[in-house]
């Protein structure tokens, strides 16, 4: 681990499965405050478990999960909802609800029964919305918007809960090309504006290491390799992780690595 | 927006809830009058409003006819309307399906084996332990299919099809006793599991009205745990809501619900089904103004019903359970059909 960094969420000795089956196993892993770390790994890794846990959404066989230096399993989960928020693959709405309505409800840990909705309350989710670019859309229901508005609906949600920080389980699949780096940008302006902490689970290789500012490669449940992408990335590494003969150079556009596959059709030309 | 904020829960009408209720209201009012001032022998609808507030009518007769005889049964109508529509509304939204309505999962039909049973079995027993032999009747049911479906946590699916599973075993079980049970007995479980809200005295509305005066507080004050559950369990629990326990409590209040309007009217079917679907449709999917439109949609539904069942085929009286499964069957297969086009 690096001393000049903060680690805000920690895990020590983690365990994680689901019925028999032990996805990861006796993991330590650290994750920089401030910062944009990126899960990235084969089908089946683990990474989407792992965010899960680091996000209590499983509960861990064993082992701890640590956010501010205090453990997570021994807090209420409000408390943890007001520092940490997430987003899970492919949340589904009901149909009809509104974005406003939809934003509103990230404000569930800052309210009780007894409790109505406060000032600060309206606040934060008009802030939410106007950070995403939501607030025009903010009346309409949520399945009348395209993919890209949805997500940034799911985001503003996560943001209402104003926390530090924030965990995304594959916030980009399902959105063509232009709507992924929008949700990207956004995400990225959020760390840098707000100072957020933001951990995400990402397919796309090449996105992972123009927006994160640290990888960590996953591999059968365990961590592989964990740095910033330039110190990460190379050939032999994705030939071991994910089994797959490329070429890395230089981003043209952001100088980060670039990852281009091989493959059969131009290996056998 | 208007905002109404109490010390207790704020509901922030969506859309147009405040009109929407305020109409609901004025509806219900209506047809309670007319309800009330129907039948053999007619009371004028301004009798009817003299006599509930205490003035002296024209008619020297309406004040016992609309106080002993139509006014308990118009009330009891609405009450069972009501604990049905927010029941509706609750089992809907936890299990995110909206086919999911108390009558569908089974909780229904085991608190009306139960209460059949109470018939059947100790025909002499005092009809006052019916609500409570339903409401235990549908927790057993409900606990059993929570039980059963729990699988580190209960996944919606599994919950409504082994709720089906109950439902139909319940259905048998009642049938069984239905046919080997005194015939005396029989007869009156069979008008009751009809879904009927003949002869009500205030006896019915004292015994379901202390269910729905904790009960729909209780629900609305979960309104926003409801909120987060119908995003989700992984949503919900990451904006800190202790999932398990709160959808449990949340099927209680459905179960008790449920189980003291069937208990003083038997099986009003679809009622719990459709007043949420038309409530939805009206105010949007936001549990605040959700839950209290459906109830008085609910309430709606089967103070209109009872009159239906008494006017349209008289002097022949139909149950208004049959009434409201006479709509509501249609509405189901027609949202079958729209959902698929």
């Amino acid at each position: 681990m690096n001393p000049e960094l903060d680690y805000i969420l920690t895990t020590r000795k983690l365990s994680l499965g689901y019925d028999r089956a032990c996805i990861i196993e006796q993991l330590d892993l650290a994750i920089p405050t401030g910062k944009i770390t990126v899960l990235v790994g084969p089908n089946g890794c683990g990474k989407s478990t792992l965010l899960k846990g680091l996000g209590r959404l499983i509960k861990p066989r064993q082992g701890t999960v640590y956010l501010d230096g205090k453990s997570i399993a021994t807090q209420p989960t409000k408390a943890i909802a007001r520092q940490l928020g997430l987003l899970p693959q492919n949340p589904a709405a009901p149909e009809g609800l509104t974005v406003r309505e939809l934003v509103a409800q990230g404000r569930y840990p800052y309210q009780g029964w007894f409790q109505p909705s406060s000032p600060e309350d309206d606040r934060a989710v008009e802030a939410a919305l106007d950070i995403t670019e939501m607030a025009e859309l903010g009346d309409r229901a949520l399945e009348t918007l395209s993919g890209g508005q949805r997500q940034r609906a799911w985001i503003a949600m996560a943001l209402a809960q104003d926390t530090d920080v924030l965990l995304l389980d594959e916030p980009t699949t399902f959105l063509d090309l232009a709507h992924q780096i929008e949700v990207l940008d956004l995400l990225y302006e959020l760390n840098q504006r707000q100072g957020r902490t933001i951990v995400m689970v990402l397919h796309e290789l090449d996105r992972a290491c123009r927006y994160g500012d640290r990888l960590i490669v996953m591999k059968a449940g365990q961590i592989y390799a964990q740095g910033s992408p330039q110190e990460v990335m190379n050939a032999s590494l994705v030939r071991e992780v994910f089994d797959l003969e490329c070429r890395i150079i230089a981003d043209p556009v952001a100088g980060t690595p670039l990852c281009i596959p091989i493959g059969r059709k131009v290996a056998l030309e | 927006m208007l905002h109404l904020r109490s010390r207790f829960f704020s509901i922030r009408p969506h859309r147009q809830v405040s009109q929407l209720l305020a109409i609901l209201t004025v509806l219900i009012a209506v047809f309670l009058v007319l309800s009330v001032s129907y039948g053999d022998y007619p009371v004028s609808p301004l009798d009817v409003l003299k006599t509930v507030l205490g003035l002296q009518p024209s008619d020297a007769d309406a004040a016992f006819i609309v106080n002993t005889l139509r006014l308990p049964r118009a009330l009891v109508a609405l009450l069972v309307g009501i604990a049905l529509g927010v029941a509706g509304t609750i089992t809907q939204g936890i299990l995110r399906n909206p086919l999911a309505a108390p009558g569908i999962i089974g909780i229904n039909a085991g608190a009306a084996l139960a209460a059949v049973a109470l018939i059947v079995i100790f025909p002499n027993i005092s009809v006052s332990f019916l609500p409570l032999a339903a409401f235990g009747g549908g927790l057993v049911v409900f606990a059993s299919i929570y039980l059963l479906a729990w699988n580190g946590g209960s996944s919606p699916i599994r919950l409504v099809l082994v709720g089906i599973g109950f439902s139909l075993m319940a259905a048998a079980v009642t049938n069984i006793l239905v046919t080997f049970g005194n015939i005396y007995a029989v007869s009156q479980a069979l008008v009751w599991l009809a879904g009927s809200v003949y002869g009500s005295s205030w006896d019915e509305v004292r015994s379901l009205l202390p269910w729905l005066a904790v009960f729909v507080p209780l629900s609305l004050v979960m309104a926003r745990d409801l909120n987060v559950l119908n995003l989700g369990d992984d949503i919900a629990r990451g904006v800190g809501c202790p999932v398990e326990w709160r959808r449990g409590l949340l099927l209680v209040t459905s179960v008790a619900l449920a189980g003291g309007a069937v208990a003083t009217a038997g099986t009003v079917g679809f009622v719990g089904f459709i007043a949420p679907h038309i409530a939805r449709r009206l105010v949007g999917p936001s549990h605040g103004g959700l839950l209290l439109s459906a109830g008085l949609t609910g309430g709606l539904l089967v103070v209109v019903a009872d009159l239906i069942g008494r006017s349209a085929f008289a002097p022949i009286e139909l149950p208004c359970g049959l009434v409201t499964s006479a709509i509501g069957a249609p509405y189901f297969l027609y949202l079958l059909v729209g959902k698929r086009t």
